[in-house]
């Protein structure tokens, strides 16, 4: 891979703002939030990000905020993910590589189906199936 | 502990962020046999008393999380560091900033793989905040050196946002296609 200059980021940046302009901006209410203090770190919240960022990448949703954080309180069940999303709850995700970020994006933002099996924190208990474990 | 010496970096950056610093000069410098890395701010920095005790994995300030009793970070990499023959030194005055250097020697057989540079660097540059952060990393082998420099503004300024999917996509295009030139001189017939 050639190194890219400033220009060429700035065409890519333009080009795609351009095109998205075209469509209608989906996601941009959704905020991704990764705890990367040193338990998420030490945990592979890296990984995570960079799976977020494919995945959104890979379904075209470029508006989606992906920010970060320190730790959660959630330390025994890092890496976690808060997702904030217009008409589902605010979720705290728990135990998420990328194999969860693949089904957060698919299902939570692009479905509004929450992901059971790691919803750790925020909704009421049962909503949760086996209480989240 | 963390898996990887990039692990160790996005760690020990985020002290300098939490720290309100507005310059953050980042340098990863990997020759032959060592890794030498510097994190320099000009953040709120801290006493001669504290700086001597961050090195117990039981001392926090008590700040971040009221009720927790330890401070992890910063004993980690000296932990790691110690493990593998390596240097840790950190300086600060309060009020003025903080310098860390840690150096970690690589052909030791504890020397932690370097992982992903490229994601560590898109993950402190994305940080939110207005702060500068000018990231410098070099890496020379016997024969050839390959360096790169990522300015934060620079970049917050031809992206325009570095918290959208989209962008910070883009930003990791950018940063790998300069990693990968790096990577690239490490083996030069591969």
């Amino acid at each position: 891979m050639a190194k890219m200059t400033l220009e060429q980021l700035r065409e890519l940046r333009d080009r795609k703002k351009s095109e998205l302009q075209k469509r209608d901006i989906e996601g941009k209410d959704i905020q991704i939030i990764i705890g990367m203090g040193t338990c998420g770190i030490a945990a592979g919240a890296k990984t995570v990000l960079d799976a977020f960022l494919a995945e959104l990448d890979a379904h075209h949703l470029e508006h989606v905020a992906v920010t970060q954080t320190g730790c959660m309180g959630l330390c025994y069940v890092e890496p976690t993910v808060e997702v904030i999303s217009p008409n589902m709850p605010p979720v705290i995700y728990g135990k998420v590589d990328a194999t969860v970020a693949k089904s957060i994006v698919e299902e939570h933002v692009m479905n509004n189906k929450m992901v059971s099996d790691h919803v750790f924190d925020r909704p009421s208990a049962d909503i949760i199936k086996d209480g989240g474990k | 502990m963390h898996a990887s010496l990039s692990d160790f970096l996005a760690d020990i950056v985020q002290n300098s962020i939490e720290a309100e610093a507005s310059l953050i000069e980042i340098t990863v410098d990997e020759g032959i046999k060592t890794i030498e890395c510097t994190v320099v701010d000009n953040g709120k920095g801290m006493s001669e008393e504290v700086r001597k005790r961050v090195s117990d994995p039981f001392y926090t300030d008590g700040v971040k999380h009221t009720r927790r009793k330890v401070g992890l970070g910063i004993p980690f990499l000296i932990q790691a560091v110690e493990a593998c023959g390596g240097n840790f030194d950190l300086q600060s005055k309060k009020g003025e900033g903080t310098h860390v250097f840690f150096s970690f020697l690589l052909d030791h057989i504890d020397c932690p793989p370097l992982g992903n540079l490229a994601t560590a660097f898109v993950a402190l540059l994305s940080y939110g905040g207005t702060y500068q952060m000018m990231i410098k990393r070099k890496l020379t082998t016997f024969d050839q050196t390959e360096m790169y420099e990522l300015d934060r503004l620079q970049l917050l300024d031809v992206l325009g946002d570095m918290h959208t999917s989209g962008n910070l996509q883009l930003l990791k295009t950018y940063v790998e296609s300069f990693e990968a030139a790096v990577q690239e001189i490490r083996n030069p017939m591969g």
